[in-house]
């Protein structure tokens, strides 16, 4: 078996939805045993979240579950027996690390906060994520992507004037909480695994966002140096080109402006108009006059030519730009193919999809999907089985409503 | 346990704008010693600030986060009073180099040699032209971890491709998933996500490959694409399109399965987000805003109902909130268990009483700037407590400590660096 870079390190993954879940996904994939505890009959969320192969509602089949749960195991367990909590508890005697998401206070009803199972395994890391914390006035809160990026991130300077601001696509701060987590988890199972002893790491997915490098920091700090809010408006008027423009077929965003402008009158064909001096002095990129005269030259060039035609021309020119592809455009783009941008995973009840792949490429330390995401409660059996307990007492611990 | 989790890590950072920097940042608040290495003779624009010393009339046209310079002024070292740069400068320590020279070069191969971890995320001809390459360090120093951030790969046809964050967020789809439902993309505010996803993964990367190292004594090249790293992010998007055929297109503020907006309050742009995903929480919000007639209408009487008259409801939805506080009305309908929270502009996000009781925004100060609220680490560690040990390095400021300590040159020595224009903080004039 070729080693991964976190081969030998367990993980006792008590989290669900969509952060938690990446943190721990990030892990697994690159190879910590990740045992992920789930309610009997129930499981996480997310199983009920799609897309659904057909549109038909699955608990095996959800898109988001199985994109967030690969390589994990999935062990069921009712945590408000005594039963499943003292289950729970031996499950971590040996393990490394605990990743957790639950409401706070609830792993201290379970017996499972940090200050219990420090006793049983002080080389535990604990790690908590939730909404906003494990202390002030919000931690028992609840939160959505909208909500997330309202309270935390920068949607108040998100769209225009006079709409109202704007969310971000579906999931992108939930992800950014997620990976933040998995850095903080990281960072702790490193020291832990070189001095033995773990400590408690409080993550809010709130502060995630509002140290965020999407312009929340920046924008924050700009606020304390000059008393300014960023607010909503269109660029305008602030050199050219800029933004996103129409094409011949679709949408095509690029940034010319005074840093690049011989590079745009190249790309151009550099037609005399734009050969005058005028253009190119930093008053000039803010004259809203020549920034629509500009205009009028450059929108038949653009409205001419496709998103793919725009990017190669844009790119020979040294240009930053990119086409605004579809969801299609993305699945079928050659480069992002054969750099396994995308990853096929067979999965024994929904199908075969294709997914998106490692997110980084370890020269060492392959990334690899060796399981898809686990049926629930698949391994209830084998992991109880090698703490101890006999298949007699599966029987009855099922019985009871504990596994 | 008193050591904090990165201590004793060093790690050479030539990161440049916000992706490679914000990596940098949660390693270092994780308490590894970065050295950013720079150069007065040359700026990565939109770094230390687009231009070295920007005009006047440049810096009042810029928003916020790049121009947002202490009371709107460059001073004599504005590029140690971007807010850009600022935002995440804490915790690191900076020297210069002119790598482009022989002796350049030379004292870049000494730091690999005490070095653990190198992070860049230029574009590869930088790279190239100075001739740092994996296979270079490794010679020197057996167990370096190396981490390149290009934007799509290192190899391949996009492997010289240009972009910003955002434009790779729009290779990957995002572009067409965002954006008010009704209006042509072109009208789409700017967003450094890719930024965030890249910067984050790239520590959490960097951890993996320490961890591997302490048992192996194996060091490695990590390729880390910013747009690969947030593809991830746009999941729910492609699996849509994988899994059932369809194209997804922007929502705005909707969700694809629970009703969701964002609702005007009293006050001037105020606003409250509210999430409604079943019957039990809608039972729950109409209880706490007064049990309305309106909602007793047929049209919202259950879930799937509502969510075919959205327009109508949100309407509705909006008659309450107009009249409420838009903290007090998250307050009421938290307490409810209904998902909400007011649209926070900076200042209230300064300003909010949660953040306030969890020390988020703690004061530092640098001789450049002054004493201002900084954002802190996203990590509350029980043993060993994260903070902004420095304020945000300034350019040079720690040429002494790295020369001299780090790398034990002489006195002598220290003076030709400086005088052939390796040692220093300031821009070169030339450079604008």
């Amino acid at each position: 078996m070729t080693d991964k870079a976190l081969s030998g390190i367990t993980v006792i993954d008590f989290t669900e939805g969509i952060s938690g879940p990446y943190a721990t996904k990030l892990l697994a994939d690159y190879g910590a045993t990740v045992i992920k505890i789930e309610s009997p009959g129930v499981g996480d969320g997310t199983r009920r979240s799609g897309p659904f192969p057909d549109d038909l509602p699955h608990i095996e089949k959800s898109g988001m579950f199985l994109f967030l749960n690969t390589n994990k195991k999935s062990v069921t367990l009712n945590l408000e027996t005594n039963a499943g909590a003292k289950i729970a508890q031996e499950l971590l005697k040996n393990a490394d690390a605990i990743v957790e998401s639950y409401k706070p206070g609830t792993m201290d009803r379970f017996g499972l906060s940090y200050q219990d199972v420090k006793e049983i395994n002080p080389k535990l890391s604990y790690i908590s994520i939730s909404n906003f914390g494990q202390t002030g006035p919000y931690k028992d809160y609840d939160l959505s992507e909208i909500v997330l990026y309202a309270m935390g991130g920068e949607m108040y300077s998100t769209g225009l004037e006079d709409e109202s601001p704007l969310m971000l696509g579906p999931n992108m701060s939930l992800f950014q909480g997620g990976a933040i987590a998995a850095v903080g988890s990281l960072g702790t199972i490193y020291r832990s695994q070189l001095e033995g002893s773990g400590q408690h790491v409080d993550i809010s997915l709130m502060e995630c966002l509002a140290g965020s490098i999407d312009r929340r920091m920046a924008t924050t700090l700009a606020y304390e140096y000059t008393g300014e809010i960023t607010e909503r408006k269109a660029l305008s008027a602030v050199g050219y080109p800029l933004g996103v423009y129409p094409c011949a077929d679709g949408y095509f965003e690029l940034v010319g402006g005074l840093l690049r402008w011989n590079q745009v009158v190249q790309m151009l064909g550099s037609p005399p108009e734009l050969l005058d001096p005028k253009w190119s002095t930093p008053e000039a990129m803010q004259d809203p006059e020549l920034n629509a005269e500009f205009d009028e030259i450059f929108f038949p060039w653009i409205l001419s030519k496709t998103k793919q035609e725009l990017w190669s021309l844009a790119q020979a020119n040294n240009i930053q730009s990119a086409p605004l592809n579809n969801m299609e455009d993305v699945a079928s783009d050659p480069y992002f193919k054969e750099q396994g941008y995308f990853t096929n995973i067979a999965h024994p009840v929904a199908g075969d999809f294709l997914f998106p792949g490692a997110p980084w490429i370890m020269s060492e330390t392959p990334w690899e999907i060796q399981t898809p995401a686990p049926l629930l409660g698949e391994h209830t059996q084998e992991l109880l089985s090698a703490i101890g307990y006999t298949p007699n007492d599966l029987v009855r611990l099922r019985e009871q409503n504990c596994i | 346990m008193d050591k904090l989790p990165l201590q004793g890590i060093r790690i050479l950072d030539m990161t440049v704008v916000w992706a490679g920097p914000y990596a940098a940042t949660l390693l270092a608040d994780l308490g590894a010693e970065v050295i950013r290495i720079e150069s007065i003779q040359t700026l990565a624009p939109t770094t230390r600030g687009i231009m070295a010393r920007p005009p006047e009339t440049v810096i009042q046209n810029l928003p916020p986060f790049a121009g947002g310079y202490p009371d709107r002024q460059g001073g004599d070292r504005p590029w140690n009073r971007s807010p850009q740069f600022n935002s995440h400068g804490r915790n690191k320590l900076s020297m210069t180099v002119d790598l482009r020279t022989t002796r350049g070069k030379e004292i870049f191969n000494r730091l690999v040699s005490v070095s653990d971890i190198f992070i860049d995320n230029n574009v590869a001809e930088t790279m190239e032209k100075l001739g740092i390459s994996y296979a270079a360090m490794k010679s020197i120093k057996e167990d370096i971890i190396a981490i390149r951030m290009p934007a799509y790969g290192d190899s391949g046809d996009y492997k010289r491709y240009r972009a910003f964050g955002v434009h790779m967020a729009n290779a990957l789809g995002h572009g067409l998933v965002r954006g008010y439902p009704d209006m042509d993309p072109s009208t789409n505010s700017g967003e450094f996500v890719v930024d965030a996803a890249a910067g984050a993964q790239a520590a959490a990367a960097a951890m993996m490959a320490l961890i591997y190292r302490n048992k192996s004594g194996k060091g490695q090249l990590i390729e880390l694409p910013s747009a690969r790293a947030t593809f991830a992010y746009l999941s729910k998007s492609f699996l849509e399109h994988t899994i059932t055929g369809r194209i997804p297109e922007s929502l705005g503020n909707r969700d694809s399965t629970a009703i969701q907006g964002c609702y005007p309050c009293i006050g001037d742009d105020r606003w409250i987000a509210i999430t409604i995903t079943n019957d039990h929480e809608w039972n729950q919000f109409v209880t706490a805003i007064g049990n309305p007639t309106w909602a007793m209408q047929p049209e919202f009487k259950n879930h799937l109902s509502r969510r075919q008259h959205h327009d109508m409801l949100d309407e509705h939805i909006s008659s309450w909130t107009q009249s409420q506080d838009n903290q007090e009305a998250m307050h009421l309908l938290q307490s409810a268990g209904v998902i909400s929270g007011p649209i926070m502009d900076v200042r209230d996000a300064l300003n909010d009483p949660h953040l306030k009781d969890r020390n988020f925004y703690v004061e530092a100060s640098t001789p450049d700037t002054g004493t201002y609220r900084y954002p802190t680490t996203p990590f509350k560690m029980s043993e060993t407590p994260l903070t902004i040990r420095r304020g945000p390095v300034m350019l040079g400021q720690d040429n002494d400590y790295v020369y001299r300590e780090v790398l034990g040159v002489s006195d002598a020595e220290f003076n030709e660096l400086v005088q052939e224009g390796h040692i220093g903080t300031e821009y070169v004039a030339e450079i604008g």
